[in-house]
């Protein structure tokens, strides 16, 4: 059975631009307008980040908006409650991001039955071990008809490179480089032997590049070797201060997509 | 038995909950570290340096007058008097010697106090290795005669400011410092906190402080074994030393003194084990301080080396077992007895080990029991705080 990620797959394995933005931020009720905004703009996979007090591999940029969001009010609560009625207004792939204690403390079957009503296609939790997740979470995640995405880093060796390809159900979420999110900008030739290395593994689950992808130039240069790239932390620092987050993420994409 | 499983758990707590950006050097560390740490020249050399550098073994000190006032048998282990002024250089002596093992160019280390801190640039300039501390921006206010000395020893202390700018903090941006580092750098814990290895690592460690209690009581009162040891917890790397060898003789009981505050439920404590509950810190599934909504919590002590959010995997599993018996003793109560062992015996202790001198008030056990408190380090640092005092006590 296919979720809106997959099926966009099925589709389209090119270009395809993911953008992260983190629940809550910059005001409270404004994750409705941003995901409008961003699939009207011609985003093709959003990534919705549950905001955490320490997340291990986020930079600064992400840190600070979750604390402001968090500040504001967002819980995963509020943020599922938030998202009730978003199926009525657009159908782009949505995408979960946290840290597994969030999941343990909201309770982990609770958290992906509300993912199934919110219409909630796939998740990203960086903090779970693969092992883990196989003895415990996959069937739950495939009885409902939900993908996962793990990462890999230039560091992954190849066997394990093999396990991720295997449990991953969405998409691989390439780690450009070593590094928490939002560090570096550009890509360098270092980054593309690895980026060549990992498209001739010809591993069987599409891949996305993330961490550095910055602006329309990174975009089309990862996407040369996946099948499209995440950004983050740019677009979190663009919507910083922003009152208007509509045009502000209208404005965002087009730069991206439409220069 | 309590024993580590094949994955890093004890119980239901520990394990490695790492984003996969760390799973390479922390996957390096748990293939390896039994093999290289009970090699033969790992251990002649970590017990060389224990004993001539570090001064071990560190003695165990009669406390006459203490026992007189509680009525009982006290003796106090006196890690105090290793050189840097505190346990925590019995495992950076260890973690160097891996690292080097492993091939490592650089060190990076999270401190709240400084002991850890001052530990690590101490060992790292001893073997001639780059040594980048982090430090929350509130701790280095607080406890600026540590900073002097991490600098005078040559480390680089970098000021954490996310967050609330504490211990947790520190620790976050050293794991990132990790993640941005995955090859030339080693990580070292200052304590039994964060992925399996660590937890466990750090403990074998310091389990050279049971080790020596077992040889100095067995001389001292004809048996190996106490009634009771009690030590302060933070994250509990002196606890879990002076546990270790003891963890599975019933007849020893473990009491676990964590920081109060300003009480249990003011608000302003770290007690995690009461205000605790189940989750994930640092990569490990333990017991700490959190919301419903599952973000990590600051805690409050006056002493910067309890302020924790957390506790180790292994006291998280001794707590909930009853293994050990936690009590918890306040700001206030830790001050008092600080002074109280200052002017009876003549010993100025840290003021996290003051926690685990005052839990004497807050345990029962009988005159005839043999009591032994660890020690874990002497107050210098700490006379700014006990200078307001002084008038008080």
């Amino acid at each position: 059975m296919l979720n809106r990620l997959t099926k966009l797959f099925e589709n389209n394995r090119e270009n395809l631009l993911t953008v992260y933005f983190t629940a809550g931020y910059p005001k409270l009720d404004d994750t409705e307008t941003i995901i409008c905004s961003l699939a009207e703009s011609g985003a093709n996979i959003i990534e919705i980040g549950i905001p955490y007090s320490d997340p291990l591999a986020d930079g600064p940029v992400i840190q600070e908006s979750g604390m402001a969001a968090i500040e504001g009010g967002m819980t995963l609560q509020v943020l599922f409650n938030q998202l009730t009625d978003i199926r009525t207004k657009t159908q782009v792939p949505l995408i979960l991001m946290g840290y597994f204690n969030q999941l343990l403390q909201y309770g982990v079957d609770k958290f992906l039955d509300d993912c199934v009503k919110t219409g909630i296609d796939g998740l990203i939790i960086p903090d779970l071990p693969l092992m883990e997740y196989e003895q415990f979470y996959k069937d739950k995640l495939t009885q409902r008809n939900i993908s996962i995405s793990f990462l890999i880093t230039p560091q992954t060796e190849e066997s394990r490179i093999h396990k991720v390809d295997a449990l991953s159900t969405g998409f691989i979420y390439v780690v450009s480089d070593s590094s928490i999110t939002g560090m570096k900008t550009g890509i360098s030739s270092q980054q593309i032997s690895y980026f060549e290395r990992i498209k001739s593994l010809q591993l069987s689950t599409p891949q996305l590049i993330g961490f550095g992808i910055s602006d329309r130039e990174s975009y089309l240069t990862a996407s040369k070797y996946a099948n499209g790239a995440i950004i983050g932390s740019a677009f979190i620092k663009h919507l910083k201060g922003k009152n208007e987050v509509d045009k502000a993420t209208a404005d965002f994409i087009n730069l991206i997509l439409n220069p | 038995m309590i024993q580590l499983s094949e994955n890093g758990y004890y119980g239901s707590f520990g394990g490695a909950y790492i984003p996969e950006m760390l799973y390479p050097n922390v996957k390096e560390l748990q293939e390896n570290y039994l093999s290289m740490i009970y090699a033969d020249d790992f251990q002649r050399e970590f017990y060389y340096l224990l004993k001539d550098y570090v001064g071990r073994p560190t003695p165990l000190y009669l406390a006459e007058n203490l026992s007189a006032k509680h009525n009982a048998t006290i003796y106090l282990k006196r890690e105090d008097l290793c050189h840097t002024g505190a346990h925590k250089i019995n495992n950076t002596i260890g973690q160097i010697l891996l690292a080097k093992k492993l091939n490592k160019k650089r060190i990076i280390a999270e401190t709240g106090a400084g002991q850890h801190g001052v530990a690590t640039a101490t060992v790292c300039a001893r073997m001639g290795l780059e040594c980048i501390i982090y430090m929350g921006a509130v701790d280095i206010k607080r406890q600026a005669p540590n900073v002097a000395r991490m600098k005078m020893l040559g480390a680089t202390v970098i000021s954490a400011t996310s967050g609330s700018q504490t211990l947790k903090d520190a620790t976050n941006e050293a794991i990132r410092d990790w993640i941005n580092n995955p090859v030339d750098t080693h990580y070292i814990i200052g304590s039994v906190v964060g992925p399996h290895p660590y937890p466990d690592l750090v403990a074998r460690f310091q389990s050279v402080i049971s080790e020596e209690m077992k040889s100095q009581l067995l001389e001292a009162t004809g048996r190996e074994n106490p009634d009771l040891i009690i030590a302060c917890v933070g994250g509990g790397s002196n606890a879990a030393g002076a546990y270790y060898h003891y963890l599975n003789d019933l007849d020893v009981r473990l009491i676990a003194v964590e920081a109060a505050g300003e009480g249990v439920y003011s608000g302003k404590s770290a007690a995690t084990s009461i205000l605790g509950t189940e989750g994930i810190i640092h990569g490990s599934r333990t017991l700490l301080m959190q919301t419903t909504d599952g973000q990590i919590v600051e805690p409050h002590s006056i002493s910067a080396g309890l302020d924790y959010p957390g506790i180790g995997p292994l006291h998280a599993h001794l707590i909930t077992t009853g293994r050990a018996e936690a009590v918890s003793v306040t700001d206030e109560n830790a001050l008092k007895a600080a002074f109280e062992l200052s002017r009876i015996e003549g010993i100025i202790p840290a003021l996290e080990t003051a926690h685990a001198i005052h839990a004497l008030e807050d345990i029962s056990f009988k005159s005839s029991d043999v009591i032994v408190i660890n020690l874990s380090g002497r107050g210098d640092k700490d006379l700014n705080t006990y200078m307001e005092y002084l008038d008080k006590y």
